[in-house]
């Protein structure tokens, strides 16, 4: 039953989840292990832009680099939101957070929305700082009214597409050590996303296997924003293809916000003090 | 509609428990518990370790299914507990690295956050942030980082949380494992004061039986699934004790006689009757310590002596 009060009460719940992300954004800046992920993607591509000095996109005079930066933002908020997640919620199931979270009246849409937030907010933040060696190529890109509008909802549709399947996917590992196999997993998509190397010099099988995760489909997306008219001569079928990449970061959201709260709904369920406290004994005496 | 007026037992009972049975697999856990407690009353769940204390908290606090019974926790069946319902339930859970780069105050406020929908007249929800961290001593600390804090310090804010939203019932499993005597003893204060002042019905499990009569109106004995014994500390002593030794002088000579029933009142009135000259007369009952430790010494040698007979049958 649905009530005015009950209502009321998942108000106070969401605040006090988005209260949750910020505390846990303003922890993470001054964590030295968080800041260190989030300096990845901008220090990795400081390193590409240094290999790829003098190299073009293939058959045009387009600097290489300046095609990496706008697939960087695509990877950086397909990470962010399916690897961070994933991760997380793997560790809190193990350490107790989740349990905390079902101890508490609406706990679990507080911690839901918190996570939420806070994947945004410190995904926002490595792209920010993405920005710093963009610099240097900025004058290849085209920034202009089309950026401005077509970045923010890229963002918020990747993080829609991404968190939600993250987290179902952090659920179903056993213990956070497996959820490690995310990250490799990540590693090797990212690899045949045509994020570092255009995704057309690959042979055709290994195209499709990319395009079937959000990993290309966000930094195509990132590059139709970013790159000046005539690059898309380097993408399959010579397009941005727009609809096709709403429609399968579509998909790809549809899934995760009807997988998401099943999976998840069933992984609290399991979760107990005994539960917790056999995973601590195991992960005392193995170390990890 | 008041939620408090609705969820007030006409009986004062703040939980009801019949013939709880859990299983893992084919192995039952808890084998028909049935106990119940008091609006105020604190309850120790007693027994030795693998006795089934976690499981049966775990269940009321609606983290486990039972495989069959009847289970009540203020007026509610916890497996269908609501968020109101959980409002007015307090759980303290054991905290390992949860978040561990945390500052003390922002986690309570954070948690406290939660129950401010939930107040009533009679109840104001939350605490006061500041107030409770005085009340659990980390005024202090409340700056500090949780992975900073001792394991002492760590367990009362793992008490402040679970006890934020004023609730009406606490559950506390192994609350002062790894405290010193010195938190062990404050910790014990607060229990005190949460029971009488608060009003606060207290359910924790131990397997300390020192503590258990420090802290509780009631001790439940709980063995293998089952619960052996049930009343206050007094009560258990008597109930459980099956030996008394009765020493006593007659002529300079020492007597000692263990009597094997319950009461050795009416020994020790033949022996007045038939032995004038018995002076020095000690008549000394088994601790409830003595007990304790001779209960669960019988439930293990108990549970050798099962093997043997199934060979006997075969």
């Amino acid at each position: 039953m649905i009530t005015t009060e009950t209502l009321g009460a998942r108000g106070v719940a969401v605040r006090a989840g988005l209260h949750r992300g910020w505390l846990e954004t303003k922890y993470s800046l001054t964590d030295v292990g968080d800041i260190f992920w989030m300096l990845i993607f901008p220090v990795s591509f400081t390193v590409t832009l240094l290999f790829m000095r003098g190299s073009t996109v293939p058959g045009t005079d387009l600097a290489l680099g300046a095609m990496v930066l706008p697939s960087l933002i695509g990877m950086s908020i397909a990470f962010g939101g399916l690897a961070g997640p994933a991760m997380q919620i793997a560790t809190d199931r193990e350490d107790g957070t989740l349990l905390r979270a079902k101890a508490t009246p609406d706990g679990m849409l507080g911690y839901l929305i918190g996570k939420i937030w806070f994947f945004g907010l410190t995904t926002l933040a490595s792209l920010v700082l993405l920005a710093i060696p963009a610099v240097t190529v900025i004058s290849d890109l085209r920034i202009d009214g089309r950026t401005a509008l077509l970045l923010p909802v890229i963002f918020v549709v990747g993080m829609i597409a991404t968190v939600p399947i993250g987290s179902a996917l952090g659920s179903i590992f056993k213990s956070s050590a497996q959820s490690m196999l995310i990250m490799l997993a990540s590693m090797l998509l990212i690899a045949i996303s045509g994020i570092f190397y255009p995704i057309t010099a690959m042979p055709t099988w290994l195209q499709w296997v990319g395009q079937v995760f959000p990993f290309y489909w966000l930094g195509l997306g990132t590059r139709s924003a970013m790159m000046p008219a005539g690059a898309e001569a380097a993408e399959i079928g010579d397009s941005w293809r727009t609809a096709e990449m709403f429609a399968v970061l579509g998909v790809w959201a549809v899934v995760g916000l009807v997988l998401a709260p099943i999976v998840l709904r069933r992984m609290a369920r399991r979760q107990t003090g005994s539960a917790i406290a056999a995973a601590r004994e195991k992960i005392m005496t193995r170390g990890y | 509609m008041s939620d408090r007026e609705s969820a007030t037992e006409p009986t004062g009972l703040a939980l009801d428990v019949r013939d709880l049975r859990v299983r893992y697999g084919s192995n039952e856990v808890l084998k028909g518990v049935t106990f119940s407690a008091l609006r105020g009353e604190v309850v120790a769940l007693l027994g030795p370790n693998g006795a089934g204390k976690t499981t049966t908290i775990e269940v009321l606090e609606g983290f486990r299914m039972p495989a069959s019974g009847d289970v009540s926790v203020l007026g509610s069946d916890p497996a269908r507990g609501d968020e109101r319902w959980r409002a007015r339930v307090g759980v303290v859970l054991q905290s390992w690295r949860d978040h561990s780069r945390w500052r003390v105050r922002d986690l309570l406020d954070y948690h406290a956050r939660f129950y401010a929908p939930y107040a009533t007249a009679e109840v104001p929800r939350p605490w006061d942030v500041d107030e409770l961290l005085g009340v659990v001593g980390l005024t202090a600390h409340a700056e500090q980082r949780v992975m900073r804090l001792s394991g002492g310090q760590r367990r009362r804010v793992d008490v402040a949380i679970g006890i934020v939203g004023r609730p009406e019932l606490v559950f506390l499993d192994e609350p002062t494992a790894g405290f010193d005597p010195h938190a062990r003893r404050e910790f014990h204060e607060l229990v005190h004061r949460l029971s009488d002042f608060e009003n606060t019905t207290v359910l924790l499990t131990t397997h300390d039986l020192a503590e258990a009569e420090k802290l509780a109106d009631r001790i439940l004995v709980l063995d293998r699934g089952a619960i052996i014994a049930d009343g206050s500390p007094d009560q258990l002593a008597l109930d459980l004790a099956t030996k008394a030794e009765v020493r006593w002088t007659v002529g300079g000579e020492r007597h000692v006689h263990a009597v094997e029933e319950r009461d050795p009142t009416e020994f020790v009135r033949r022996l007045l009757a038939t032995d004038p000259d018995v002076t020095e007369l000690e008549v000394k009952r088994a601790s409830l310590e003595d007990t304790y430790l001779a209960l669960v010494q019988r439930v293990e040698s108990g549970q050798a002596e099962e093997p043997e007979k199934l060979e006997a049958l075969s």
